[in-house]
């Protein structure tokens, strides 16, 4: 069966293959994040988990691509790229579980969401009208990344995009929900980061000794509800 | 089981092992050692299987307290450690008797010295395994460095009631696993985003890794790659050793704690064979790179196992 998204493999180091599903690697045709690229990212990694090939250390999944870690002693990534071309033209007879739904209630604005104010004023809506236009969509998480549990979720109402801050923050608290560009997102533990702040959760989005460690996995369906300080100060203590 | 009380926990002291693998769809990086031949050397020397955990010491090392004796061995760079009164010399092992503590000091060159006991630190296994990923508290000793008035468990060794036997590392067979600061390199993904002005400045400079570089990155400074628009890409899956050059100019190398996904170009890639060596990198050192062919990079990284791997390594 013909694939509908072109794939293309790169080699990105002496022990990493990385499978693109367009042209994303030409900065011309750079592609926009696409719901049915997504697919076929979530197709591969469930693949990968569901089969393992050995010498598979790890995959990493993106935007367009999975990056697959090997080892270099076992695997020649010639065999790899043999392999995984294989597994492409079996995607799509994967079934993928049902998308979870999850609610993340969030207090907005004061100071769990610092970049509230300038937001509204580059965008010039009121505070309120931001916090509707986050709150009000479903957002899918095409994968998680950067560290530990975060959920990279789009898309953005496009009133709502806005660039990175100018300069990073040192140190962003556990549960900020945050904006770049057209994407969304919440930092699971304290790191360095620059995207404006808009509220923070109370829940815990990683957490190494629950069950499901990560609230979130990739093809999740996600809402952000509004609360007040009371609720996040009782869900917190919860 | 027997115990290793942390006195002084040093600069940055942390429990590794080799790294944890197969959970990059939920984010996590695999961390362990940042100079995994020292750790698997050092292992070998305290009579464990390669992949035990040990203690990674950064720049400055701690003092441990042994109540009930052991056997250890310092690898990697030469942290001037004493035991008791008795300086200990890195790539040999010890017979500490119960009460001996020993004193781990400075290095003067590299950056990082591994104390493996025999038996290897016990610790809660994190997604499986015992490395500490500091940034998202994850692993080793609650996922955190150790402070003083830590106690480890040291696990049982693999034969109880075994003579100690004093082993060391063949010198010639340790120069070829030295460190190096050239370090090798194969084309990163996107190579061909840059210009060959930006090649010819990446290639032909010196680069001085700052006081910001970490487990995560390390950070250099030099002369900016110029004649690139060095923009930003949607985030893809980065790889261990990747060169991301960032909106400066200026290289960053992803190291063992590494962000898993990221949106800046990567002009290169150290081989596998070198990363051990980025583990030793302090600030202040000066490095460069030099450009391999993948296939070279293959057979350097088998070159280096065979030496890791073969008897003449361990003397007894």
């Amino acid at each position: 069966m013909p694939l509908p998204i072109r794939t293309r493999f790169q080699v990105a180091s002496d022990q990493s293959l990385l499978v693109y599903f367009d042209s994303s690697h030409s900065r011309e045709q750079q592609s926009q994040i696409s719901k049915a690229v997504h697919e076929q990212v979530r197709r591969l990694v469930r693949l990968l988990e569901a089969e393992p090939v050995p010498g598979v250390r790890n995959v990493h999944p993106g935007y367009a691509s999975v990056l697959v870690n090997f080892d270099a002693l076992q695997l020649r990534p010639e065999k790899l790229q043999e392999i995984l071309g294989g597994c492409l033209e079996r995607m799509e007879k994967v079934t993928l579980p049902e998308p979870r739904e999850v609610e993340i209630p969030v207090c907005y604005g004061g100071e769990y969401g610092p970049d509230l104010q300038s937001v509204a004023e580059l965008r010039g809506l009121t505070t309120q009208r931001v916090i509707e236009l986050h709150a009000a969509r479903e957002y899918l998480v095409y994968f998680l990344g950067f560290v530990p549990g975060f959920a990279y979720l789009g898309e953005l109402a496009s009133e709502l995009v806005t660039p990175r801050l100018p300069a990073p923050r040192k140190s962003v608290p556990p549960g900020s929900v945050g904006i770049a560009k057209n994407q969304t997102g919440v930092y699971p533990v304290a790191t360095p980061g620059g995207w404006r702040l808009l509220g923070r959760t109370p829940l815990k989005i990683f957490q190494p000794d629950r069950k499901e460690m990560s609230l979130l996995a990739i093809g999740d369906r996600v809402r952000f509800v509004s609360i007040s300080r009371e609720k996040f100060a009782k869900l917190e203590r919860a | 089981m027997k115990l290793m009380e942390v006195r002084a926990p040093g600069l940055l002291t942390t429990v590794q092992d080799l790294g944890r693998e197969g959970f990059g769809p939920l984010g996590v990086s695999a961390s362990g050692a940042a100079d995994s031949v020292a750790l698997r050397i050092g292992n070998r020397l305290a009579g464990n299987d390669e992949g035990a955990a040990g203690l990674e010491m950064t720049l400055l090392g701690g003092t441990f307290h042994f109540p009930d004796g052991g056997v250890v061995a310092l690898a990697g760079s030469d942290f001037f450690a004493k035991l008791d009164e008795v300086p200990l010399a890195p790539w040999t092992s010890a017979a500490v008797k119960p009460g001996q503590t020993l004193t781990v000091g400075a290095t003067k060159t590299g950056a990082r010295c591994y104390l493996c006991v025999e038996g290897g630190i016990e610790v809660q296994r994190v997604m499986g395994s015992a490395s500490t990923h500091l940034l998202s508290g994850l692993g080793g000793m609650e996922g955190r460095a150790l402070r003083k008035g830590d106690v480890l468990n040291v696990a049982a060794p693999r034969q109880t009631f075994r003579m100690f036997r004093k082993r060391t590392v063949d010198g010639r067979v340790l120069e070829k696993l030295k460190p190096r600061k050239l370090l090798r390199v194969t084309d990163g993904p996107q190579s061909d985003w840059f210009r060959e002005e930006a090649k010819r400045v990446f290639y032909g400079n010196t680069f001085r890794v700052t006081e910001e570089s970490n487990r995560m990155g390390v950070r250099l400074d030099g002369a900016p790659l110029t004649g690139t628009e060095t923009g930003e890409m949607i985030s893809e899956g980065v790889s261990l050793g990747a060169v991301q050059i960032t909106a400066g100019g200026l290289p960053i190398i992803l190291f063992v704690e590494q962000q898993t996904t990221g949106g800046y170009p990567k002009i290169a890639n150290v081989i596998a064979a070198d990363m051990h060596s980025v583990g030793q990198l302090r600030p202040r050192d000066e490095i460069r790179f030099e450009r391999v062919e993948m296939h070279a990079a293959v057979a350097l990284l088998e070159e280096q196992e065979k030496w890791l791997c073969s008897k003449e390594l361990i003397l007894e």
